[in-house]
């Protein structure tokens, strides 16, 4: 290569890297330096005094915000779980070939690509108190026994857990089918001949091998279950009793409803530090494999 | 023999399960903005739909959908032509780049994308303000192309690299320059990766709810997915005209999604990165 392509390279690179740069390692670094100040944003003439770490102390001792990171794990956790299970299945099934293969490729693709904020509305309807369909569906005509799933503390986290799985299982499937797509076919054909069963190619080739592609599943969907906002805003709005107010939600109404932005921004690079941590975890065990693999 | 008859049709009844799990919600959900008021709230529900206009009539003159869907024609698609721009001059040079450095790069670019958007909002939103930006497409746009960039970058990068380094030698033996052999050779057979990129970045914009909502507060510039969230009706939810503003926003995806589906799998599962 020459030294002209090479400077022709890195200018070619420089305007995505100046958009990355100022539109999001710069605003990181400044929701760092905000949650060290007080700022109200409908009192500016309060201006904007440093504070020094009392934003954090103060979120030490918040009730909400330990309830809030509580119930945000539970999600995590619980989503994560079963988008892992259900995706693995369905990743078998579209990996397979058959006829209809393309055809319930593209039905499994519809939950992921539909709006989040459609899928809550849509979930909303369906655990409807008076004539949710799932409301019919467990007592059938017997409105006596309807449950207003959303208005119950358990029920509502549990609406936003189900609502999360529908919507995201199909991305962990994805994940799971780059895996299962690099085990080479005569594998199974070797063992075929060796005379192992469905059940024992499984256990013993595709399940160690498609163990790197389902942590990759498992990383991205707990690092993204973290960012979980739009479901819970729309559904429930945090509600009841803060039973669905989950972490970036209460960022969000503190800094955006009650304009508390130093406070906000200090939940803020919580949540970051916490995805931070997830992400490195991420990077050291798999991202290098990957970059080898793909690069 | 039996056994394999009895594989088989677990393997049937496990398609129909996955698409079932997959459809039968949204389709239940859809079927509202066809039917009429009164088969809404009916209990045992009505499935299927009288198939009247009355929700979509309603929803487009009381509630002004069509300014939400131009809006967000406009978000969407200004998003991804500027990503697609930036992303393919980013993706080429860190196809042809040393490897070390350009994984390095895809590196530091993977970072980008696991951020969570909250720990942007706050300066995003002061910035906007500053600049005289919130309420406007540009202020959408500005963060969004930021937020597709890496998945496209990543994408496009791979796509490049696919290519033989001699296309552009014998583009640049031809009197071509570096820029001039990207645009007439390397870019028409990049189609395939151009296109899924775009898909991609499409959607995401199209789809985006949070940053939308706090920087986006004026109706008339707002998009879809802040009109569905934000639907009051008067007394009751309005949920047929929420079903037929969430068809209307939903239509374009769902013919991408059946057109493009080989595209959509590659293209996650090969970046696999969410878009």
């Amino acid at each position: 290569m020459t030294r002209r392509d090479r400077n022709l390279y890195l200018v070619m690179l420089a305007p995505a890297a100046l958009v990355l740069l100022l539109l999001i390692a710069v605003p990181i670094g400044q929701s760092m330096i905000l949650s060290f100040h007080r700022i109200i944003i409908s009192l500016p003439q309060l201006k904007t005094p440093f504070v020094g770490l009392e934003n954090y102390q103060e979120l030490l001792r918040d009730p909400v915000a330990r309830h809030s990171f509580w119930i945000t794990a539970i999600f995590v956790g619980t989503t994560t779980f079963f988008e892992l299970v259900i995706g693995l299945v369905l990743a078998l099934l579209i990996h397979r070939r058959f006829p209809g293969r393309g055809a319930l490729r593209a039905c499994v693709l519809i939950p992921w690509a539909i709006p989040t904020v459609v899928s809550a509305q849509m979930w909303r309807f369906l655990f409807n108190d008076a004539y949710g369909m799932i409301n019919y569906a467990v007592f059938g005509a017997e409105t006596s026994h309807y449950i207003p799933w959303l208005a119950l503390p358990p029920g509502a986290l549990s609406a936003i857990i189900v609502a999360d799985i529908w919507k995201t299982s199909s991305f962990a499937a994805l994940l799971i089918l780059a895996g299962l797509q690099v085990i080479p076919e005569d594998l199974y054909q070797a063992a075929r001949v060796d005379g192992a069963g469905t059940w024992k190619c499984f256990w013993h080739i595709t399940w160690p091998l498609i163990r790197p592609a389902l942590l990759v599943a498992l990383l991205f969907r707990t690092i993204d279950a973290f960012r979980v906002f739009d479901l819970a805003f729309v559904m429930t709005h945090g509600g009841p009793a803060d039973a669905t107010n989950v972490l970036q939600l209460y960022g969000y109404k503190k800094m955006f409803v009650e304009g508390w932005m130093g406070y906000g921004s200090a939940i803020s690079v919580c949540i970051f530090v916490i995805v931070l941590i997830l992400a490195i975890i991420y990077v050291l065990m798999v991202g290098r494999r990957l970059l080898e693999a793909s690069l | 023999m039996r056994k394999g008859w009895l594989q088989k049709t677990g393997f049937v009844m496990g398609v129909f399960l996955a698409a079932a799990f997959s459809l039968a919600p949204f389709l239940l959900f859809i079927s509202l903005a066809f039917k009429t008021q009164a088969q809404v709230t009916a209990i045992p529900p009505q499935l299927w739909p009288d198939f009247s206009l009355d929700f979509f009539r309603s929803a487009i003159a009381r509630y002004g959908i069509m300014g939400y869907l131009v809006n967000s024609t406009i978000v969407a698609g200004s998003t991804t032509v500027a990503t697609i721009t930036l992303g393919t001059l980013a993706g080429y040079a860190l196809a042809r780049l040393p490897r070390r450095l350009a994984q390095l790069a895809l590196m530091g670019i993977l970072a980008c994308a696991m951020f969570p958007q909250i720990a942007i909002a706050g300066p995003i939103w002061r910035f906007l303000q500053l600049m005289g930006w919130l309420n406007t497409y540009q202020g959408l746009v500005l963060p969004y192309v930021a937020l597709t960039l890496p998945l496209s970058v990543w994408i496009l990068a791979l796509f490049f690299r696919e290519m033989p380094e001699e296309l552009e030698d014998a583009a640049l033996v031809d009197g071509c320059t570096r820029l001039g052999a990207l645009v007439r050779v390397i870019l028409p057979l990049s189609a395939p990766g151009l296109f899924t990129a775009a898909i991609l970045s499409f959607i995401y914009a199209w789809n985006e709810f949070f940053l939308a909502l706090l920087i986006v507060t004026d109706p008339v510039k707002q998009t879809m997915p802040v009109g569905i969230a934000l639907f009051q009706g008067e007394h009751t939810v309005p949920w047929g005209e929420i079903a037929a503003a969430s068809f209307i926003t939903t239509a374009p995806l769902v013919v991408m999604v059946l057109l493009f589906q080989r595209r959509i799998v590659t293209g996650l599962s090969a970046g696999a990165i969410k878009g």
